[in-house]
């Protein structure tokens, strides 16, 4: 029971307090590069890092910040932190890092950060900060993997890049559903998921 | 023309919502109300405005491979390019803030009515975005910058001030209990997303 208590910070935002589709955090770069699953689950990683880090540094001298100018600090923070990714990712994986393109810099007024920042790291110690900086990484990676993995599979027939619907498919008349590649059926992915969710859960419903 | 043309293009065909989701953050908070909807689409235009010039000429004179050449020839070969992400978040905290400071001088009223929003542009995903896709796009002079600044502003207004009407009138239709508030809001988004793809069509 004790090791649960410690843990819920990082359980927490996976479901119960997932930042996507409970919170409404980070949905912009959630929908952008979610058409195929390899920039998701880049980003998801990039997210990840930077969300438990900055949590780790604004927690730890989170009693040496005037709270007139903690916006600026936080973002400061929180664009270093980017910028090493950015550079990173440059030097080890190209590729990706075209097709992210703007929206690794856009992580930086990515919602979840700031908002965890806000209401978690000011308050707390730097080791909660890093187990909920992980689970809203975490809890951010699942809903874009899950979208991404419907759209890249009826969209392209894909996984991953590799062929997942078999040839004679496409011979006997199948075909790949451009709409799911399109920027809107990412919005209404999300919104079936958050009907599924709430379905489940219902103390969240409005 | 080419003006006028990248203009009509950053409203419609590469609007910030629907072609690029920057900005749903507030998008999908503020957008309870065709008031507040307005007042915080017109503060985004005008940080908007602003801010593209001046990042422009921060990366022409400043950061850009070689930008820095006007200082002398000794700093020619200088790349600050990796510093662009820091500089332009400080540039548009500090016209937010500046902004700020503005319209409670000389507007109160107006200061009242956007309240919290009006510093949490600053964390906007669509001016950042707007910043960063000049950038990419390598344009030739300031007031082209401003133009697709003011346009992207302009799109961006438009989606917030659409989305707000159809939620006023949902909360009088009967959407499944799961899916009402935000989920509903999303598919909405989606569809009205659908509805701008068809401008994609037009060649310019």
């Amino acid at each position: 029971m004790k090791n649960n208590k410690a843990l819920l910070p990082l359980l927490n935002p996976i479901s119960k307090d997932n930042p996507v589709i409970v919170q409404i955090l980070g949905i912009c770069s959630a929908l952008a590069v979610t058409a195929k699953m390899e920039p998701a689950i880049v980003m998801a990683i990039s997210v990840t890092a930077v969300v438990a880090f900055s949590n780790v540094i604004i927690s730890l001298i989170r009693k040496t910040i005037p709270s007139s100018i903690r916006i600026i600090v936080q973002l400061v923070v929180v664009a270093a932190l980017v910028v090493i990714v950015d550079q990173v990712l440059k030097a080890y994986n190209y590729e990706v890092s075209k097709a992210l393109s703007v929206f690794i810099g856009l992580i930086i007024t990515n919602c979840i950060i700031m908002g965890r920042l806000e209401a978690f790291a000011m308050t707390n110690n730097p080791w909660d900060s890093f187990l909920d900086g992980i689970g809203s990484g975490i809890g951010y990676g699942v809903i874009l993997i899950i979208v991404s993995f419907f759209r890249e599979l009826f969209g392209s027939g894909t996984l991953m890049g590799y062929q997942v619907v078999p040839q004679s498919w496409y011979d006997a008349g199948y075909s790949n559903n451009g709409l799911m590649i399109l920027p809107p059926m990412a919005l209404i992915v999300v919104g079936c998921i958050i009907w599924v969710h709430r379905s489940g859960n219902k103390n969240i419903q409005e | 023309m080419e003006n006028l043309n990248l203009f009509i293009r950053s409203i419609f065909i590469d609007n910030m919502i629907f072609a690029y989701f920057l900005g749903m953050c507030s998008y999908l908070a503020v957008s309870k109300n065709v008031k507040t909807a307005f007042g915080l689409g017109v503060a985004v235009s005008f940080v908007l405005m602003i801010a593209l010039p001046v990042t422009w000429c921060i990366d022409e004179y400043l950061l850009k491979p070689g930008a820095l050449s006007w200082l002398g020839e000794e700093y020619a070969s200088a790349d600050l390019s990796f510093l662009g992400l820091i500089m332009f978040i400080a540039v548009i905290a500090a016209l937010v803030q500046i902004l700020e400071m503005v319209i409670e001088k000389y507007s109160p009223s107006l200061y009242n009515s956007l309240g919290i929003f009006l510093p949490l542009i600053a964390v906007n995903c669509a001016i950042l975005g707007a910043v960063l896709f000049m950038q990419q796009r390598e344009f030739g002079n300031p007031w082209t910058a401003t133009v697709y600044g003011v346009g992207s502003g302009i799109g961006w207004l438009l989606a917030i001030v659409c989305l707000a009407a159809i939620r006023e009138r949902l909360d009088f239709s009967n959407v499944p209990k799961p899916l009402q508030g935000i989920g509903i809001t999303f598919i909405i988004t989606g569809l009205m997303g659908i509805a701008f793809m068809s401008f994609l069509g037009i060649k310019l």
